[in-house]
Parts: structure tokens; C-alpha cells; sequence
């Protein structure tokens, strides 16, 4: 196999599983932050504002590991140093 | 923007020699023409009257609610801060909703924009660090709570000023990404939803831009003064005991 095929495979390949396996842990996550923060607005409605914009800073930080690996996936398929460097050769 | 382009960087209006005219800057001084033009026309006639524009309404809303939002984090004057971290939600907000417009691409999709926002607020948290601590009270608090968490603690403020850039980006090159994907797949109907999708999640991240930044700013000033007030009243304590 020559190496353009060899690259172009691995990054196809590379991409979508970073993506599949990068959302399982931010997702379980934040589902488990929203449901502890819905369950504590229950319990107290008097401090909805507080627990809302922590939820949402809290969901931030946890949602940029999977953003992370979306860029990464971004750089494997448009971006690729690799891919430009075979081509240009 | 098309679907092999990843940032609107690569996107060159206009080119002479090294200089050219990429889409990141054009659209930058389109939000800030159109900011500075709408905050000057609303601000032209101020009255502190029962009856005022809607225009002035609108902005009393927009600053007052910015200046609850700094006051429940930082718990304290919002004076110095309104002017930083108001800028910054403002600029990122506007940038983020004209992406309904057609043609227009949001300069926060570009990681030169975002990381320049986020050098921004790298280099503001020292400063007001500085103008609230002092020089050496602002450097101490790197040794807390003891010298080994020296090179740990400027990890951190390096390793959050990337996250700030890299989660700007992310988000809105994404959102930018899967109109163009969405648009060469099904273009009738499902762009729009995720347009709307967009909307929100772009006023989201900006939101959640300027609250990081007032968040590392406040932790800058606030948290260790009021640690060194409890240890002050620990030791006023200790003292009157000792004398007693």
C-alpha cells in the first residue's frame, strides 16, 4: 500500500473514532451534572440563578474535552499536515 | 464559507503583495463599525427622564444586567471590571448572532480572533490581580498552599488561556461546519434548525466567554483576600487569647 492511500485511511478513520469515542465521556458527564443540578432546583428554587450559571461554566469546561477531539477530527480530514506533506512530494 | 475551508482566515477578499484582506478581518471591523455606530447613536440623547428611547432602554437593560451578573461573581464593586469583561461578552455576542446573516462568516469561527481574546484576558487577570494585591501579594498566590504548586499553578493559567481559545473555536467553527455539511446534504429544511441550534449556542459561549474570564479574574482577587482576612481574624483571635 502506498502512502497516500496509508494516510488518507488513517486519518478517515483516526477522525471518526475520536469523535465516537471523545463524546462518551463528556456526555456521561454533563448528563450527570444537569441531573444533579435539576435535582438541587427542586430542592431549593430560590437559588436557581446560582445553580444555573454554575451548571452552564461547569458544562463548559466539561464540554471542551469533546470540542477538543472535534477539532482534532477537524484537523485530521481538512487540515492535515501529514496528507499536504505526501501531496505536495 | 465552503466545506473544505476550515477557518474564514483562508477565505482572502483582497490581496496586495504580503498584505491581503482575509475574511476574519473584514467581518471583525463590520462588528465593531456596527457596535461603536449603534452605541453612539443610542447614547447621542441620554435622558435621565421617565420618558427615554428604547435605544437607551435597551443598553440600561444590557449594563445592568452585566453589572448583576460581575456583582453575584465577584461579590464585589463592578467599576473597573464592566469595562473588560462587558466588551468581551458584547463583541463575541454580535459576532456570533450575525451568523443568520447570509454571507457573513462569525470571526470567533477563526482561532486568531479567539486567541486573541483569550491573550486578552491572560493578561488581564495579572493586572487587576495586581491593581487589587499589590505586585508581591499577586505573585504569592502562585506559591499557595506551598512551593510545589509553583510550576502546577502556571500550567494551569497557561493550559485555561488555550481552553478559553480552543472552546470559542470549537463551538463556532462547528456550528459554521455543519451548515456547510447540512447544506450539501439536505439544503431545504434542516440548515435552518441548526442555524437556530447556532443562535443559541453562540449568545451560550459568549456568555460563557465573559463569565470564565470574570471567573478567573475574581479568583485573581477576591478569594485570597478573603483568606488572608480569616487568618488575620485567626491570629486577632489567637492574640486576644494569649493576652487574656
Amino acid at each position: 500500500m502506498d502512502s497516500i492511500s496509508l494516510i488518507g485511511m488513517a486519518s478517515v478513520v483516526t477522525a471518526g473514532l475520536t469523535v465516537a469515542i471523545g463524546s462518551i465521556g463528556p456526555s456521561l458527564g454533563e448528563g450527570r451534572s444537569v441531573a444533579q443540578a435539576l435535582s438541587s432546583i427542586a430542592q431549593q428554587p430560590d437559588e436557581t440563578n446560582n445553580i444555573t450559571r454554575t451548571l452552564f461554566v461547569g458544562l463548559a469546561m466539561i464540554e471542551s474535552t469533546a470540542i477538543y477531539c472535534f477539532v482534532v477530527a477537524m484537523i485530521l480530514i481538512f487540515a492535515n499536515p501529514f496528507w499536504d506533506h505526501v501531496i505536495a512530494k | 464559507m465552503d466545506i473544505k475551508t476550515v477557518s474564514p482566515d483562508q477565505v482572502v477578499f483582497w490581496q496586495w503583495g504580503p498584505v491581503s484582506l482575509n475574511a476574519t478581518i473584514v467581518f471583525t471591523w463590520v462588528v465593531i463599525g456596527l457596535l461603536v455606530l449603534v452605541s453612539w447613536l443610542a447614547t447621542r440623547r441620554l435622558s435621565s427622564d421617565v420618558q427615554f428611547s428604547r435605544w437607551q432602554n435597551l443598553l440600561e437593560i444590557l449594563v445592568k444586567g452585566m453589572q448583576n451578573q460581575i456583582k453575584d461573581i465577584s461579590h464585589q464593586e463592578t467599576g473597573i471590571y464592566l469595562p473588560f469583561a462587558g466588551t468581551l461578552f458584547l463583541f463575541i455576542a454580535v459576532c456570533n448572532l450575525l451568523s443568520i446573516v447570509p454571507g457573513y462568516t462569525p470571526p470567533t469561527a477563526s482561532l486568531s480572533t479567539t486567541a486573541a481574546l483569550a491573550i486578552c484576558v491572560f493578561v488581564a487577570v495579572p493586572l487587576y490581580g495586581i491593581l487589587n494585591r499589590g505586585f508581591l501579594g499577586y505573585l504569592r498566590q502562585y506559591i499557595r498552599p506551598t512551593m510545589f504548586m509553583l510550576p502546577f499553578n502556571i500550567m494551569g493559567e497557561l493550559s485555561r488561556t488555550l481552553a478559553l481559545a480552543v472552546r470559542l473555536f470549537g463551538n463556532m467553527m462547528s456550528g459554521a461546519k455543519i451548515g456547510a455539511i447540512l447544506l450539501a446534504i439536505a439544503p431545504l429544511f434542516f440548515p435552518i434548525i441548526m442555524d437556530a441550534l447556532g443562535l443559541l449556542t453562540g449568545l451560550i459561549q459568549a456568555y460563557i466567554f465573559a463569565v470564565l474570564a470574570m471567573v478567573y479574574i475574581a479568583s485573581a482577587t477576591r478569594t485570597h483576600q478573603e483568606r488572608e482576612q480569616k487568618q488575620e481574624k485567626k491570629q486577632e483571635e489567637k492574640g486576644e487569647k494569649s493576652h487574656g
